[in-house]
Parts: structure tokens; C-alpha cells; sequence
């Protein structure tokens, strides 16, 4: 009896539960893009994300359960842990041959550059809820702060995965902007990549610059590379205001469109439930990043707040990065659309993810009530 | 704990950052109406062109039929394995693929091998065409998932005449590069389609071809075939109706056995060519899919010219089937009918002799007499006394020296010498340029500059039947036109019709050979022999060699021409046998028996046998050598995809006109 009046009803009912209704809908739709574009059918994709999204909702929704100060405390160790795996899948790669992104846990593929995304979020808000108000941007506390960027951001370049490395450092760099680190750093830094940039370029791999060179000229090789960006234009655009309709998209029905379940979920949704589809897609996760800003303005420690709105600027980079990708607004980079795209590893950062915004979410209800 | 200005700032650069994320946003939302709305037409358009493909639906080519409506080019389903080189990727791979499923024998890939690297990556190679159902389901199961391979079911040209009728028909054949480049019609690049090459496929080409229908079809990125959305159906090619008599081309051909030779048959009053036969020939059904290079050599090496059409292309001097010309003009120009020319055999111009065909001259001669004995001594003096302007503007009221309106890739329009002429000719040397009277000697029995086709013969001789301006026609799609009279008085026409009567039926006759087996079915012609090289002085006085003992090369041409029945001329004739020795011999026969069909058919095969027999025993003894021959020396080299046959007529030396004229043999 002790258990069925325990205080975790209570803490279940301070639950966001209306983001989670946003999250359910959001992947609800998800999953009939699936089924859509399996030519209508359950198989192979839209069943199994179903049962995945359950399970891993479960599972955010137990993360939220946890208080923040759990993750103030366990911040350095999870940092350190998937720093020494990132290390680790460079080493088995270069035992193996050839470009590794995971490791084999025997019971699951674990992609530690994954959840080093979060681990650097949650680093730097550990390391700048200490620093006090004024000392951002002293060099001696900006520099450890950038060192503990740059070692993820390196290796994860060193895989090769670039797509993964820059919503690293995009993490750390938008936690940096938000502890309050001045602002002319980053205008100066701004200046600096550009005059980088050369170098950089000398640095990507072909592969990477061929990326880049067809994003900004797609037709010059409709064929080839510029054909999943042509493809994904044309997808976007016969669909109209309306779309052609559940089930009647061309392009992904007929295979025009490549990757149609994975990174270009977006243009197959679009296809099918044009304008009018996408821009609910853009307003659903509109309403989950306004709460999250919400949240983070309404937590009380600085390591809530920084935590709280770097991961919901993760999943913004996400969000924003796909669809500019699927809009021809951004080179090819292999980032799926959260909750919507087919596959587990990025529906699981995700889920996580929204999990932690949940937790210190209902931290703060805790307290305010 | 919790520092409430570093909240505020917090808070602050958190709005900053939420207005960052609203912004980008708004821009996403905006480019996704830009793209949906403002672009969504265009991209529609390109998803539909991705999506629906249009392809041709080949029209088929029309029939040509005969006069009675049996067929001379038809259709015939065919199954062949094309190679398309565009969707190829290794075309090592693909051959021993394809030679898992049917046999490519080592010339056969010698020249897929060479289409393939001469030829334009769109245009397809065929690698085998007639491929039995077996094979063509064989491929159909076993090689479709090889790119660049594909089995086709499509229509091929069948000529049941074969030979007989190629020279007027012609062939088809794949449209060059160079044709795809100037017409842009996707038709011509079509695997398998096919165009006119020659005769009246190519003249006709246009009406034959139809139009093309197109089918949309909804296509996966990969090409796979979804659904039919919709077919607009193709429009063949029209029928075209000859005026040829089908069977009596076929057995005019026939008749001729293996000489060289032209027969026309033409109806006197309509025009309409019955038949126009041309031998030997080449098998047209062979040259519409693809020349074996030995063929083609062999084709190319025979002196009897089997890609020539000689009805119309080949020339020839008419002989002495021009003397009715000569005749005309003479009554014409008021000569009396029953003047009389002393014969002698010989007929002196200052130094030099001109010679009647008979040695010993004909003794009196008059107009009645001249055509039937095709006295040489008459027309002599008749042609000097008029004139050779005269004697052209004769011939060319009677059709000669001029081509006419029909569906033929080519005529030869020949040469009417008059003064004129000779001035244009040689027009800088006022000497050379000087007609002389030696010319007009030579003129007045169809010999010297004088040449014409057998066409241009079977015309003028239907004009000398029906009196009237008969046109030769191919195509029966309008009303028989009515033709304008010659205006030639009947009287004079009546004279030349009795002499032509009596070269064939009179006791003294040049052509007793010709003379009808049909009862009440009069023939009327006239004979020709044409003399095809020089007569040197040694020669003569040695002896003039006989025909027989010459070289094919160098023996006259053998010529008749002549209509029937006498009383109402109803079909005119012209029979060429090159290098046939004698007209009266051997040409008339041939005249006869054709029109002989026309009245009695029966009595006219009854001759066939013996003729093909003694022409195959001929034909096999010329093969069995030239086989033994070919074999050395034939050539490696292989023809080209596209088959292009460019013909001139020959060129013939013409004779010193002033050079005496050698006694020929009676005719």
C-alpha cells in the first residue's frame, strides 16, 4: 500500500505530459510516412519504429524520472566513458581497416559519437555551473571549455563523419553562447573559420568536398551525386500546397527519390502531404522547441538551464540541418529527421535526450509547487 | 545558489537563441512554400517527366501491291537480339552472355564488335536478326537482366519476288547517322526501323513510312514498367498500287534467263509500265536486313551489273530501233514514200565509206521496204537529206533524251545529239564544235553520240503505236490520263507501223523470230543491234570478227522493241540484251514470248523450262569457277553497318563518227 501512495504518482503527474503528447504526434506521423513510403505497408520499417518509439518514449519518460543533480554528479564520468570509446572505435578501426562509427557491445551496436552529442552539452553545463558570473570568458576558463570541444569534435572528424562532429561542436559552441561567454569571442571566431576555411577545405575528404562542391551546383552532376538533391527538390515541389495525396507520391513510389526512409523522410512527407504537411512538421517541433526554451528559462540552476536549452539546440541542430538538406538550403550530410526518419541510433539520442529536458522539467514543477 | 543575474542573462541570450531558432524556421517554412507553391508547377512537371516515359510506336510500313492487288513488299514478323551500346556496361561481358543463350558465329562478332566502335552510342547493333521462337524466348528468359541486351519482336520487309522486282522496288534499310542528324525524328533512331534505300521504297518513302504512335508509360527510377497510361496508335503507312503486272514482271524475268538484260512492257494508251525488269538483280529481301561482305563483293565484281537498274539507269545506242525516228522526220520533212535509194552496200562520204549491215547492198530501197530490210544505205541519205535537227526534234517528240515523272531514285536521260548539243558540248574549239556530216550519218541509224534508255525506248514505241503523248506511269492512284495526240499525220504513222508489221511478218523481214504464235494477235517491232566497240582498218581487212568469237564484253548489244496487236495497239515493249549479239536473234524471241503472256499465258510458260534450265546449267558452271576464284582472292574486309550504293551510269566511248561503219551481220 506503502508503494501504491508513494510520492512517484505524484512525481509522474508533474510530467510534462503535454510535449509528451507533441513528441507521440510528431512520431505518429512519423510512422504513416513510414508506412507510406513502404508502398503502404507495415513492413519493413513503420512497425518496427513503432515498437521502438514505445520502448524508448518508456524509457525517456524513466530518464525524467531522475533527478538533475544525478546528472550534475555523473557529468564527468559519462564524459570520460565516451571520450575512451571514441578513442576505442578509432583504435578497432585502425586494427580493422577502413572507417568504424561503432562498437560492438555484443547485445547492441553502440555508437558512442551518438551520445556524445549529449555528453557535450551536459559536460559544459557541469563545467560553467561552477564558473562564476564574470569569469566566461577569461581565458584560463574558455580554454578547458574549448579543449573539452575539441577533443570529441577531433575524433569524430577522424572517423570520418562530419555531419556528427559539427553538431558536436554546435552543441558546445551554443552552451558556451548561453553560460555567457562575450559575444565578440564568437564574432571574432566567426572571423577566424573564414579565414580557415581554405585550409579546412584541404583537410575534408574528397568525398566531403564533393558534397559541398554539388550542394552548390546540384544539377552539374544529376546523375550522380546532385541526383539526391534534384530528386528531393522535385519531391518537395510536385507535392504543391496540398500533396499528391497518402499513399500517391511519385517520386518515392517509383524510386526516384534515394534514401526516401531515412534522411529524406522529409520530401517523402512532403510529397505526399505538401505544404500544408510540412509546415505542421515545422509547428510541432516549433511547439517542443518553444517549451524547451520555457523550460530552460524557468529552471533554477544554471547547469538545468544550460543542459536544458544546449540539448534542445541539439535537436534543433538536427531538425534544422535536414530539412535545409532536403530543401537544397544545405549540403548532403547523412542527418536523419528526428523521430520521423527510419532508424534507431538517432531515434534513441532523441529520445534521451527530450528525456533529460523532461527531467528538469519536472524538477522545477517540483519546486515551484 | 541560484545568481539572479546571471538568470537574466541567461534569459536574455536564451530569447537570442530562440529568436535564432524562429528565424531559421520561418526561412525553412518560406523555401518550403517557395519550392511547393511558386516552384510546384515546374517540379510537378519534372516529377511527371521522371515518372512517365514516352516511347514510339513504330508505324508500319505500307504494302506495295501490283496492279491486281498482289502484293510486291509486305510485312513479316520478325525476332531479333539487339545490342543497345548507351546501356552496355562491357561488351566482352554481354557477348559471352549472349553466347550462353544463341550462337554469334566469328564474323558475325567481328561486326557487332565494329558497329559498336563506329557507330553512335544511341544507335542500337543488332546482333542477330530471324532468330527462331525458341532462341527469341530463350533471350527472353535468360538475358534480360544483361543491360544494354534486348530481344525485339518488330516487322521486317518481305519481298516475295525477290530479284525480279528489286531494280523498280528497291530495299530498306537503317536510316545513316547522317539522315538522324538532319530529320531529328526519333523515329529514325528507333532500333529496327527501317527506310527506303532504294527504287520506289526510297522515292516513295514518305508515304510508306506512316507516323509514328506513342504509348505513356509510367517507369520506375529504374526503368520497370508500373502501368500503361495511354496510347496514341500509329498510322501505317499507306498501300501503294502499282501499274506493274506482277506476274508478267515475273515472267518477263524469268524469260531472260541469265543475260543482262532490260524487258519493259508499257500500255500503249494508259502509260501504265506492266512490267520493268531489270536481271540480274540482287535479292532485296538479303539487302533490307544485312549485306554479307562476300555478297557484296561478288554484287560489286559481276559485269552484268546487278545493282544496276538498267531500265532506267542503264544507256544504250538504240541502233537501228531508231530508224522509225529517222523515218518520221524524213516524212516530215516531205520525203516521198516511194522514192527509191539505190543500195550497194556501201555509201560514200568524200574519203571515207559508210557500210550497210549487208555486204551486198539491198538494190532499190524505198521507204515501204527500208524499215523491214533496216537498209543502213537508205537512212544514210534520207538522215543527210534532212538533216540531223530534224532528226532530234523527231526523237524528242517521241520521248527520247528526256526523263519522266516517275517514283525512281535515278533516270538517265541519254543524249539527242542535234547542233546544238554538239556546240554545248564542245563549245571552246570552234573545229571540234562544227557538227559534221559524218554525224549525221551515224545519227540516222541510232549509232554515234546517240544513246538512250530502255525506258525511253518503250515509250517511243508506245507513242508510234497509239500516236498520242504517252507518259509512262508506276503508281495506279489517279485515273488513266488522257494523253494529247503527237500531232504526226496518221498517214505517216500508218507507213511506220506497216514497216514495223513487216519486219516481223514479211518473208524479207528482219525478225521473222518475233512473229506471233497467237492466232489472231499481230506483233510489229523492229531490231536492233548495237555496236559496242571500233572496227579497226586491220580488223577489216582481215575480216571482221564474228560476234560469237569476241569476249562478252565487246559484242553488240542485242535490242527489240515492238507492239501488239498490230491492228489496235494495246502494249509497247523494249527488250535490251547487253552484249546480245543480235537483236533479230536473240532480242525479238524475248519481245515475243512476253507479249505472248499477256494474250496467251499457258503458250508462253511452255517456253520457260528449256530456258531455265539451259541458264541454271550456265549459271552453275560460272559459279563452280568463280567459287574456285572468289576463295583466293576475297577480301577481309567487312562492310559497313549501312549499306550506301552509289551508281553511276556507265560511260561509253563513243565512236569516231567519221570512222566508216564495219558490214555488219543481216538482221
Amino acid at each position: 500500500m506503502d508503494l501504491l501512495n508513494g510520492p512517484w504518482r505524484q512525481e509522474l503527474g508533474r510530467l510534462p505530459w503535454g510535449v509528451v503528447l507533441l513528441v507521440c504526434a510528431i512520431a505518429g506521423f512519423g510512422l504513416v510516412v513510414l508506412y507510406s513510403a513502404a508502398g503502404g505497408s507495415l513492413y519493413p520499417w513503420a512497425l518496427k519504429q513503432g515498437v521502438r518509439f514505445a520502448i524508448l518514449l518508456i524509457g525517456a519518460l524513466m530518464l525524467a524520472m531522475v533527478r538533475p543533480e544525478r546528472w550534475l554528479e555523473l557529468a564527468w564520468p559519462i564524459y570520460g566513458v565516451l571520450l575512451v570509446a571514441l578513442l576505442g572505435v578509432e583504435l578497432v578501426g585502425a586494427v580493422k581497416g577502413g572507417s568504424q562509427r561503432w562498437l560492438n557491445l555484443g547485445f547492441m551496436e553502440f555508437q558512442p559519437s551518438e551520445m556524445m552529442k549529449l555528453a557535450i552539452v551536459l559536460v559544459l553545463a557541469r563545467y560553467y555551473q561552477y564558473i562564476p558570473k564574470g569569469y566566461e570568458s577569461r581565458p584560463d576558463v574558455l580554454l578547458p571549455a574549448l579543449a573539452l570541444i575539441a577533443a570529441p569534435v577531433g575524433l569524430v572528424m577522424l572517423q570520418p563523419d562530419l555531419g556528427t562532429a559539427l553538431s558536436i561542436m554546435f552543441g558546445g559552441i551554443v552552451v558556451l553562447f548561453l553560460a555567457g561567454v562575450r559575444l565578440w569571442i564568437f564574432g571574432a571566431a566567426t572571423a577566424a573559420v573564414a579565414a580557415m576555411l581554405p585550409i579546412a577545405w584541404n583537410l575534408l575528404h574528397d568525398y566531403q568536398r564533393k558534397r559541398v562542391l554539388i550542394f552548390l551546383d546540384p544539377e552539374s552532376d544529376p546523375r550522380g551525386a546532385g541526383y539526391h538533391i534534384t530528386q528531393s527538390k522535385i519531391a518537395i515541389g510536385s507535392g504543391g500546397i496540398s500533396g499528391k495525396g497518402f499513399l500517391q507520391g511519385t517520386q518515392s513510389h517509383l524510386d526516384y527519390l534515394p534514401e526516401l526512409h531515412t534522411d529524406f523522410a522529409f520530401a517523402t512527407m512532403a510529397e505526399e502531404w505538401g505544404l500544408l504537411g510540412g509546415l505542421a512538421v515545422i509547428s510541432l517541433y516549433g511547439l517542443v522547441l518553444a517549451w524547451g526554451i520555457r523550460t530552460a528559462m524557468g529552471a533554477t540552476s544554471q547547469f538545468q538551464r544550460l543542459l536544458s536549452l544546449g540539448l534542445m539546440a541539439t535537436l534543433f541542430f538536427y531538425l534544422a540541418i535536414n530539412m535545409m538538406m532536403v530543401m537544397g538550403l544545405a549540403p548532403v550530410v547523412g542527418i536523419p529527421l528526428p523521430l520521423i526518419s527510419w532508424g534507431g541510433s538517432a531515434m534513441m539520442t532523441v529520445m534521451i535526450l527530450l528525456g533529460l529536458v523532461m527531467g528538469v522539467a519536472r524538477a522545477n514543477r517540483q519546486a515551484n509547487a | 545558489m541560484d545568481d539572479p543575474i546571471r538568470r537574466a542573462q541567461f534569459s536574455r541570450r536564451a530569447l537570442l537563441l530562440g529568436a535564432g531558432m524562429a528565424a531559421t524556421g520561418s526561412l525553412l517554412a518560406g523555401r518550403l512554400a517557395w519550392l511547393a507553391v511558386f516552384e510546384g508547377e515546374t517540379y510537378r512537371l519534372k516529377a511527371d517527366g521522371n515518372r512517365v516515359q514516352n516511347r514510339l510506336v513504330p508505324p508500319r510500313r505500307g504494302w506495295i501491291v501490283d496492279r491486281n492487288g498482289k502484293p510486291i513488299a509486305m510485312n513479316r514478323p520478325d525476332y531479333r537480339l539487339e545490342l543497345r551500346p548507351a546501356d552496355m556496361e562491357d561488351l566482352d561481358a554481354t557477348l559471352i552472355a549472349i553466347r550462353g543463350v544463341i550462337d554469334i558465329d566469328l564474323a558475325e562478332e567481328l561486326r557487332i564488335r565494329d558497329d559498336v566502335a563506329s557507330q553512335p552510342r544511341f544507335m542500337p547493333v543488332v546482333v542477330r536478326s530471324g532468330l527462331t521462337w525458341p532462341e527469341f524466348s530463350a533471350c527472353n528468359v535468360r538475358l534480360t537482366t544483361v543491360p544494354g541486351v534486348a530481344p525485339v519482336q518488330s516487322f521486317s520487309r518481305h519481298y516475295p519476288e525477290a530479284d525480279r522486282l528489286a531494280h523498280l522496288i528497291g530495299y530498306v534499310g537503317a536510316p545513316t547517322p547522317e539522315q538522324y542528324r538532319a530529320d531529328r525524328d526519333p523515329l529514325l533512331i528507333y532500333p529496327g526501323f527501317r527506310i527506303g534505300k532504294d527504287g520506289i521504297e526510297r522515292h516513295e518513302d514518305r508515304r510508306l513510312r506512316g507516323t509514328a504512335g506513342a504509348a505513356q508509360a509510367e517507369v520506375t527510377a529504374r526503368g520497370e514498367l508500373v502501368r500503361e497510361l495511354g496510347t496514341r496508335p500509329d498510322q501505317p503507312g499507306e498501300t501503294l498500287k502499282l501499274t506493274i503486272d506482277r506476274d508478267l514482271q515475273n515472267y518477263a524475268a524469268r524469260r531472260l534467263g541469265d543475260n543482262s538484260a532490260s524487258v519493259i512492257v508499257m500500255d500503249c494508251q494508259t502509260g501504265d509500265v506492266l512490267a520493268m525488269v531489270s536481271m540480274p538483280a540482287y535479292d532485296p529481301n538479303v539487302f533490307s536486313t544485312r549485306v554479307p561482305a562476300r555478297l557484296w563483293a561478288a554484287l560489286q565484281r559481276d559485269d552484268h551489273t546487278p545493282l544496276l537498274n538498267k531500265s532506267a539507269m542503264g544507256l544504250y545506242p538504240p541502233g537501228s530501233t531508231f530508224k522509225m525516228v529517222t523515218t518520221l522526220a524524213a516524212l516530215e520533212a516531205g520525203v516521198d514514200p516511194d522514192e527509191s535509194v539505190l543500195c550497194t552496200g556501201a555509201y560514200r562520204l568524200g574519203t571515207n565509206l559508210w557500210h550497210c549491215h549487208a555486204r551486198r547492198g539491198h538494190g532499190g530501197v524505198h521507204m515501204h521496204r527500208a524499215l523491214p530490210l533496216s537498209c543502213d544505205t537508205y537512212f544514210y541519205v534520207m538522215g543527210r537529206r534532212i538533216g540531223v535537227d530534224a532528226i532530234a526534234a523527231m526523237a524528242r517528240r517521241l520521248g527520247l533524251g528526256q526523263d519522266y515523272d516517275l517514283p525512281l531514285p535515278g533516270q538517265a536521260e541519254g543524249i539527242v545529239p542535234d547542233k546544238a548539243w554538239k556546240r554545248r558540248r564542245y563549245g571552246k574549239d570552234p573545229k571540234k564544235a562544227a557538227w559534221r556530216e559524218g554525224e549525221t550519218l551515224n545519227a540516222s541509224i541510232g549509232q554515234g553520240y546517240i544513246i538512250t534508255n530502255p525506258l525511253q525506248l518503250a515509250v517511243m514505241t508506245a507513242r508510234l503505236a497509239s500516236g498520242k503523248a504517252v507518259m509512262p506511269r508506276l503508281i495506279a492512284d489517279k485515273a488513266a490520263p488522257d494523253f494529247p495526240s503527237l500531232g504526226i499525220p496518221d498517214a505517216h504513222l500508218a507507213i511506220v507501223r506497216q514497216g514495223m508489221i513487216d519486219v516481223v511478218n514479211a518473208r524479207f523481214g528482219t525478225a521473222p523470230a518475233a512473229r506471233s504464235p497467237v492466232a489472231d494477235v499481230l506483233i510489229a517491232g523492229k531490231t536492233g543491234t548495237a555496236q559496242v566497240r571500233r572496227i579497226s582498218m586491220a580488223e577489216r581487212r582481215t575480216g571482221v570478227l564474228r560476234n560469237e568469237a569476241l569476249p562478252w564484253k565487246q559484242r553488240d548489244h542485242a535490242l527489240f522493241v515492238a507492239f501488239a496487236p498490230a491492228g489496235a495497239p494495246r502494249y509497247a515493249c523494249s527488250v535490251i540484251i547487253e552484249h546480245g549479239i543480235s537483236g533479230g536473234r536473240y532480242a525479238a524471241p524475248i519481245a515475243r514470248d512476253v507479249l505472248t503472256y499477256l494474250f496467251e499465258p499457258e503458250r508462253a510458260l511452255a517456253v520457260l523450262p528449256v530456258i531455265e534450265a539451259d541458264a541454271a546449267a550456265r549459271r552453275a558452271e560460272r559459279e563452280t569457277s568463280e567459287a574456285a576464284a572468289a576463295i583466293a582472292q576475297e577480301s577481309r574486309r567487312m562492310m559497313p553497318s549501312w549499306l550506301k550504293i552509289d551508281i553511276k551510269p556507265p560511260v561509253f566511248d563513243v565512236a569516231d563518227p567519221d570512222a566508216p561503219q564495219p558490214p555488219r551481220e543481216p538482221e
